[in-house]
Order: C-alpha cells, then structure tokens, then sequence
C-alpha cells in the first residue's frame, strides 16, 4: 500500500517534470521560429521592396511615404528593354559563368586530387597561400590586369571574363574539392588501383561518382558566385561581353536615378540566378554538409 | 601456381628535408620464401611492419632497396594490377556508388572484358560465395559479413596468382569471424592459391596457416608452422607472443649443464632439469651460475600441493571448462601485480594458471603448483632460446592434416 503510494507519486511528479520539459523545449522552438524568421524578412525585404518598386511609375517609386498599394504597371520593363538588350546581357551572364565554371573544376579536379592523395609537405601551405590570395582587394591588381587584357586583347571579351572569374573562383575550388576528396577513404583507391584503374581511371571511375554532391554544389557556387561578380566585369568590358551586373549599372545615369526602371533592371538581373538557387538549395546544402555526417 | 621470394626488404621512410630530414627503417631486411598454394601469415603486434610488408608485395608501397620476387621474376617496377595479386582489405573497400556485381567485375571491365563474359565470372564467383541474390545491392545494404564476402568475391574473380588479406575480419564479431576462418581456409582449399594473410589474432594466425611470419619491429623474429612456433619458439618474443594466455616467466641460475639438459635452481632452491641444449643457435653457451629465464604456457603448469613454485591467487575467471588463476609470480617478487597483465613480459609479472574447470581454489588462497619440465623453455639474458632435444611430435603437422577435406582427397586417392 505504501509503496504503491510512494510509486504514484513518484509517477505524477515524473510526468509533471515530462510536461514540464517538453513545455520548455516548445518554448526554444518558439523562439528559434521567430528569430529564424525575423531574420529571413529582415534579408529578404529588400529585393521584395525591389520587387514592388520594379512595378511603380516613376513618380510611386520616390514618393514619401511609400505607396504599398499601386496599379502595377510593367511600363518599367518595357523601356529599359527598349534601351538596352537585356537577353544579351543574360546570354553573356550564362555563357561567362558557366564557362568560368567548368574551367575552374577542369583545373580544380586534378590540383585537388594531388593535394589531397599524394600529399607534400608543401600541399598544407599552398593551400593556406591559395585561400590568401582571396585577401588581396581585386583593385590592387586591376592595373597589371588590365594591361595585360589589353595586350591579349581580351578586354571586352567573353573568354577574358571566363578566365579571370575562373582565377577568382580556382581558390575556393580547389578548397572545397580538396575537402571532399579528403574525406574518400584511400583504401577505395587503393583497391581500384589493385583492379587495375589507372589514374584517370580512378579519377573517372570511382572519386568523382564518390563526391559528385560535392562537385555539384561547388560547381553551383562556383555559377553564384561568378553571376553576381560585379567588379571585373564592370572594368573589363564595355559593351560586347557584358554581363548582367554591367547591364544594372548602366542604369545608373548621369541624368538621375530612375528607382522603378533600376528596379526593374535589377529584378531582371538577379531573377534567374535567384530561382537557380532556390531550385538547388537542396543539392547546396547536401553537398556542404557532404561528408560531415556519415 | 605461384610462389613468392622477398630478397632483403627495406622499407625507410623520410620525414623532414634537407639537413635535419630522418629517416625511420619500419622493415629492415625481410628475407621469405612463399611456396606455392602455401597459406602464410604474418603476425606481429601493431607497428611491426607486417602491413608495411604487405602493402610492398601488393605494390601499393615501393620497397627501398630489396627484390620482391613472383615465380622468380621481379617484380618491384611493375603496377598493382600488373602483378596478378588480389587484395582484400581491413576496410573491404567496396565501391559504395556500385552494386555487389559491378563492385565484383571492375577489375574485368577495366580490363575490357566483355559484358557477357564478366556477368559469367561474377556469377561463378558469386557461387563459391553464396553472393548470387546480393548482386544486385549496393554495399550500404549489406551487413558486415556479407560486406566481407564481397571484398572476397572481388579478388576471386580477378582469378589472382596470389591473394592478399590485410585483417580482413577484424571488423565482424566473434561468431562470424570463426565462420569466415572457416569459409577461408575452404576457399583456399577450393582456388588452390597462394595466399598471404596479415593479423594480430593469433587465433586466426594458428588456425589457418600453413607457415607463421612473427615479425616485430620490422625484423622477422621467427618462421615456421603453428605447432613448431607454438612448441619450439627460437626466442623468448615468439615465447611471449604465440599462446593465449601468455607463457610466464621466471629468472633462474643454471646449477648444471649436461648433454641430457641444463638443471636450473627455482626459487624455493628445489631443482630442475629442462631437456634443452646448453647453446642457443646463435651466441655462446651457458655455464653454471649463468642467469637465465625459464618460460613455461599456463596450460602446462599442473596445481599439486608439493609442488616447487608457489603464489596467491589474485583473480580467477572461470570459464566453465577452465579455469584460469593469476597469481602472485612465484617468487614472491610480483606481489599486488596480476599474472599477465603487464605490458612487458618481464620476469617478475604475475604467473597465469589454466587449471580444470572444477577447481574449488579461491581468490587470495596460497596454492602450489609445478610443472611439466619436459614443456619448460630457457631463454638466455638475450632472449634466445635454449633449442629443446625433444623435437614435438607434432611440429611437422600441416594444416591440411587438420581438415577433412584433404582427408577424403587422399582417400579419392587410394580408391
């Protein structure tokens, strides 16, 4: 009798302690929601408000206080196309960043493959020494670049743009690759190379199936990254290769700032790599956290 | 179909540059002879180098100087693949992103073997193996003794002169790996071919070989068969290392050498005399009043009350049909350690006893025990072995002896 007592109690302070934790961790969740979002909105108002305004009359753009609710007008869209081609610019955005792309994982797949499986005692400080050049403000070698294109007589072309994205984005590459591979046990290497695969063979057959989410999402990176360049492309080029980042900034005109057909320009620009990332964001996070838990 | 001859192996690496590099010799000057269709075994605690001289046969490590010798022709140029060796390894190694089958016939397709002929291969293979309804699974779905059957399967239809095991079953527990040993030793039987297996299991060591490398620090410390190791040791390393439990150790002084054997006094001065030469088989003879250390198994010490050694029993296991009891060493020197347990086997460690299973002893009893002086060792102060005079009867066993399969074959052959 007692001692079935003395279990009831012990059950119902049990279950109260249960609630009690269970309460608390719905609390942190609350809060962590809450944050979350706030956060979320707090990033993505303003290419929401860019958004909107890429919908207003000139006039609704600059007015104090901001008009939320307006008669959308797609009058924006259609004079910055009549002013400049936007489909060219996208086309030089698509080919340059997918091109620096590929370049930059052509030449990172095998850099990686060596730091990685035939390490040097070098191999740690070339990578630290890689990854430092990524310190260095661009316009510190935007002289001798410069010239240099000039002399190639890459200013203003497609290729020069590839190869300097490709040089920009090699660093972090070859980083991430390195990383992935890394994580390849060399056992399965070595048993491919018992089975006769010859280095490419290796390369080909069993490590790039291995860390093929992690190439993806470098190489998607990689496309981020070289879409929304916005400093070389700006110097380097004037018309003929100029991608989306220029076409943006030719909006800004001498004559004033036209906030409504900016808008619209930017909007234009950052919707296909916007939709890009959403569409692999899944693949982005797989391959990040590749290899971290197994 | 294949033997193996190692010449002189070194194996040094170099760390630093320059000036200040090192260089660390992990295998220093390894000589051995593989026959063909012979199972040998490298053992050896962890470090030894018996990996190291593994990874050197298979070509996935360049020897230093040396020559590695397949069917007398060397081999320390040519690649892995090239050589004709199989290896399954620690990790199985299976490609994770192929199927049983495609894992299976790499090699072939590599190779440029055709789609028909390696389905045809892999299934055979997969028939020794019992794999046939696996082929079609990724590794992830396999357990670990499937996984391990794979990693067979790939070296078998490779059809290798010799097969390489690197702890191929360190990693499955203790029911499968005695079925594996056995499924092993089998398939040997069945492939007739070479194979060289790396352990630190001295049960797998003892069970499957045919001849035993005991390497230690990269020096070959002994060859020979399990029964020839385990009775015959040539120093007090191979002594300590083959049996399970430890062979113990005690120090003794020589009182007389005759060419029936060496008498030593124990410490109760009671004496001994062992039926081992007065020489060892390299080095100078002993004379009395020289130290020496007598080793003898635990399984050949024999518990009687006017017995010469003595000690307190400081743990018992019981595992049903034995018993064993640690105790105090004998001469009183190992008091408060427990038998076996230290590191080092010096002399003054405890001493190991596997008695009956029904031995009412308890712990902290005195109990007297001797042994059987015919199974006593000698180890000069160098740690050689005094050779005994009495060869073991069964030190010429193979391991073919130990199974029926060779049985009935002979039998076919007297039909």
């Amino acid at each position: 009798m007692m001692t079935s007592s003395t279990n009831s109690v012990a059950a119902a302070s049990m279950a109260v302690n249960a609630s009690r934790a269970r309460r608390s961790v719905l609390n942190r969740k609350l809060v962590l929601t809450l944050v979350a979002w706030t956060i979320a909105l707090m990033m993505f108002f303003p290419i929401f408000w860019m958004f909107l305004t890429s919908f207003k009359t000139e006039a609704e753009a600059i007015s104090t206080p901001p008009s939320l609710f307006f008669t959308p007008s797609i009058d924006g869209y259609i004079e910055i196309q009549a002013r400049a081609d936007y489909f060219k610019y996208a086309l030089n955005s698509v080919v340059i960043s997918l091109g620096a792309t590929l370049l930059a994982l052509l030449i990172a797949i095998p850099s990686a493959y060596s730091m990685a499986f035939l390490p040097t005692k070098r191999t740690q400080t070339t990578l630290l020494w890689m990854l430092s050049t990524k310190m260095l403000p661009s316009v510190g070698v935007l002289l001798p670049v410069y010239l240099i294109f000039r002399d190639l007589g890459l200013l203003d072309s497609r290729t020069g743009l590839i190869i300097i994205y490709m040089l920009m984005n090699l660093p972090i590459v070859v980083w991430m690759l390195y990383t992935f591979f890394k994580d390849i046990p060399k056992d399965i290497l070595e048993a491919g190379r018992m089975d006769g695969a010859s280095t490419l063979q290796e390369i080909f057959h069993l490590l790039l199936p291995l860390t093929l989410p992690g190439i993806a999402s470098t190489g998607l990176l990689c496309v981020i990254l070289s879409w929304n360049e916005a400093f070389w492309s700006l110097n380097l080029t004037t018309s003929n290769a100029a991608p989306l980042t220029a076409y943006i900034a030719s909006f800004s005109s001498p004559e004033g700032l036209f906030w409504a057909k900016l808008s619209a320009a930017s909007t234009l620009a950052v919707a296909p790599i916007l939709i890009f990332g959403w569409m692999t964001q899944k693949q982005m996070v797989r391959g990040l956290t590749f290899g971290a838990v197994k | 179909m294949s033997t193996l001859t190692l010449k002189n192996i070194v194996k040094e690496f170099t760390s630093g540059s320059g000036a200040s590099a090192s260089t660390t010799q992990v295998i220093k000057g390894v000589d051995l002879e593989v026959k063909d269709q012979e199972f040998v075994v490298f053992v050896g605690p962890s470090g030894c180098g018996k990996s190291t001289l593994m990874r050197m046969i298979a070509g996935l490590e360049n020897a230093t100087s040396g020559d590695i010798l397949i069917d007398g022709q060397r081999i320390n140029d040519v690649g892995p693949a090239e050589r004709g060796l199989a290896m399954v390894f620690q990790s199985y190694a299976l490609y994770p992103h192929m199927t049983v089958g495609e894992n299976m016939g790499f090699s072939l397709k590599l190779a440029g073997v055709s789609k028909e002929e390696r389905a045809k291969k892999v299934n055979a293979a997969a028939d020794v193996l019992q794999l046939g309804p696996l082929l079609d699974r990724k590794p992830k779905a396999l357990s670990g003794g499937q996984r391990q059957r794979v990693a067979i399967g790939r070296a078998i239809v490779r059809n290798p002169s010799i097969f390489l095991f690197d702890e191929p079953l360190s990693n499955l527990d203790a029911a499968l790996r005695v079925q594996m040993r056995i499924e092993l030793a089998r398939l040997h039987a069945e492939l007739k071919a070479t194979m060289i297996y790396v352990t630190h299991d001295q049960i797998e060591a003892m069970t499957m070989a045919d001849k035993i490398v005991v390497l230690q620090g990269g020096v070959v410390e002994q060859i020979g068969s399990p029964m020839e190791l385990y009775h015959h040791p040539r120093n007090r390393f191979v002594a300590g290392f083959i049996g399970s439990p430890k062979m113990n150790f005690l120090d003794v002084t020589v009182t007389d050498v005759q060419a029936e054997g060496v008498t030593v006094r124990l410490p109760d001065d009671s004496e001994s005399l062992v039926r081992v030469a007065g020489q060892p088989e390299a080095g100078s003879a002993v004379s009395v009043g020289d130290r020496l250390t007598m080793g003898v198994r635990p399984e050949h010490l024999i518990l009687d009350d006017s017995g010469p050694l003595g000690g307190q029993v400081q743990v018992i296991e019981r595992l049903g049909g034995v018993t064993s009891l640690y105790l105090a060493s004998p001469d009183g020197s190992g008091d408060g350690k427990i038998g076996g347990l230290k590191a080092d086997d010096q002399a003054d460690s405890g001493w190991i006893l596997i008695a009956d299973g029904d031995v009412a002893s308890r712990v902290g009893d005195n109990i007297r025990y001797t042994f059987d002086s015919a199974r006593a060792h000698l180890f000069t102060s160098d740690g050689l072995a005094l050779p005994s005079l009495d060869r073991h009867p069964l030190t010429g066993l193979t391991r073919q002896d130990n199974s029926l399969s060779s049985v009935s074959a002979a039998q076919a052959t007297d039909v």
